[in-house]
């Protein structure tokens, strides 16, 4: 594989750009594989990507229903954070930022993980000292997290409106500064580049319509492109999860929802990490090529659509114009959806099931893109090993009916209801 | 934006309404001993079609009752509302 690098770069320019290898194949599916991945997002690509690398097992298949990287991977707002509180989640996601820091050189693939920070505002005491636990559980899991008085935040967002007038002051909030954004499309093309280095094919317009269970074990799936036989398959499918689910007769604590983003005109650099507004469905960050990326709640009814409505719209950019009434003279020049794979408890699950052979990671609700890499490393692992590894020992399907929930934000089952 | 009919104030904008969930999901009996598995299936568990979805709204900005709504999850088509009593077919 041709080596992307500065020398690569200025020898291609010589015969304008014309002669770059293809980054991945496209290749006709085998009739059997080791192991097939359903899902061609990030989390599927880092999935494969792992098999080969960590696990030395490179008779893979990625079956994608459109294209690499169109779906969720493509529609985040690029954030990447651990400010978790439930040790479980800490660890997870603190490991996944190890592997963030690195992606870029290992992937030879700039990913532009870029470190900048994310502030959560508070507007009250009793959120102040909310977020003063949350920190501090967080330092015990060895994550940076800080604590920040109202001229702290100040000193970082003087955009933000400090008035006297406002309904919601802003009374301090807890940041992350080793959080941070990448470049969401990178990942998932890194990934693929190097995963199809590696001997995984990439099958992308290749629907799934069904699955070969015989006697409680996988055997294969058919596809929109013929049969595939498959000693193990991992579904990496988001949002269309329970699409699958459903033919496999499993049901699971899903629901699919829409959740929006929308970016505005691009502006002078002004803000320099990513806010979250504590007392409203929104949060703000500013892409490298100026635009203000924004998103707030999901549009609360079960959705399939990969597009909103426009109260909804509407709704977040009221909580954003409370926050930064800058935003008033901004025109905006996007809004798109994603339909997300939305767990009763607002943790994913990365795991067995009752199917000898057949493995689940879904149930990421807003938040599968900064997982990305750990969520391919462990699901990996999983699938490789046929067990859990420490990581995800408590991403379980069964942690329902067990009462092991993950309800991080203590809000209880179906937390988009209210 | 939705547009629903109420069952009790006609076709109003989806703003004055606020979603409950799956309406087909049944309550385990009251008084009676329930499977965890039943409770299983009833906090967690959820179908999630895409396509014809019947659920649960609440006319929370109008008359305040709970309607059951017939509607397509991938197009936003609503075929049918009738009161929660009500069956839809």
């Amino acid at each position: 594989m041709q080596k992307y690098s500065v020398f690569s770069l200025i020898k291609n320019a010589f015969s304008n750009h014309q002669n770059w290898e293809v980054a991945w194949k496209d290749p006709t599916p085998k009739s059997e594989y080791d192991v097939v991945i359903i899902g061609g997002g990030g989390h599927g690509l880092a999935t494969a990507y792992y098999l080969a690398k960590e696990h030395n097992i490179r008779n893979v298949a990625i079956i994608e229903k459109g294209w690499i990287g169109g779906g969720n991977v493509g529609r985040n707002t690029t954030i990447i954070r651990s400010n978790f509180m439930y040790d479980s989640n800490a660890r997870f996601n603190e490991f996944g930022m190890d592997l963030w820091r690195n992606l870029s050189q290992e992937l030879n693939f700039n990913v532009m993980f870029s470190p900048r920070g994310i502030i959560n505002l508070a507007h009250s005491d009793a959120q102040m000292n909310a977020y003063a636990r949350r920190g501090n559980s967080m330092r015990l899991n060895g994550i940076d997290a800080k604590l920040l008085d109202r001229d702290e935040v100040k000193k970082l967002i003087p955009m933000a409106d400090f008035s006297d007038e406002v309904r919601f002051p802003i009374f301090g909030g807890l940041m992350q500064p080793s959080a941070g954004t990448a470049r969401h499309d990178a990942v998932a093309w890194g990934y693929a580049r190097q995963a199809d280095d590696m001997g995984v094919d990439i099958i992308q317009h290749c629907e799934v319509t069904g699955f070969d269970v015989v006697n409680g074990k996988i055997k294969g799936i058919r596809t929109s492109r013929g049969d595939i036989k498959a000693k193990k398959v991992g579904l990496c499918v988001a949002g269309s999860t329970n699409i699958l689910a459903e033919k496999l007769n499993m049901t699971l604590p899903i629901e699919t929802h829409v959740l929006q983003a929308c970016v505005s005109e691009p502006v002078k650099p002004l803000l320099d990490g990513v806010v979250t507004f504590g007392a409203g469905h929104f949060y703000i960050s500013q892409s490298d090529k100026g635009e203000m990326v924004m998103g707030g709640d999901l549009d609360g009814y079960n959705s399939y659509a990969q597009r909103g409505n426009l109260p909804t719209i509407q709704h977040v950019l009221t909580g954003g114009l409370a926050l930064f009434p800058f935003l008033s003279r901004l025109k905006m020049l996007r809004t798109w959806g994603g339909i997300m794979d939305m767990s009763m408890d607002g943790s994913p699950i990365i795991d067995k099931t009752h199917i000898e052979g057949l493995y689940l990671n879904c149930g990421w609700c807003y938040g599968g893109f900064k997982s990305t890499p750990v969520s391919g490393w462990t699901f990996a692992h999983t699938i490789a090993q046929d067990k859990v590894h420490e990581l995800n020992s408590e991403l379980r399907l069964n942690r329902f009916s067990t009462g092991h929930l993950l309800d991080e934000k203590g809000l209880g089952t179906k937390t988009w209801i209210g | 934006m939705l547009y629903i009919k109420c069952p009790y104030c006609g076709l109003r904008a989806q703003k004055e309404f606020s979603y409950g969930g799956d309406a087909t999901v049944k309550r385990p009996n009251i008084n009676e001993e329930v499977s965890s598995e039943d409770w299983d299936n009833f906090v967690y568990m959820r179908k999630s079609p895409r396509g014809k979805h019947i659920e649960l709204w609440q006319h929370i900005a109008g008359c305040r009752q709970w309607i059951k709504v017939q509607r397509d999850t991938a197009t936003h088509e609503i075929f049918q509302t009738a009161k929660v009593t009500e069956e839809i077919r």
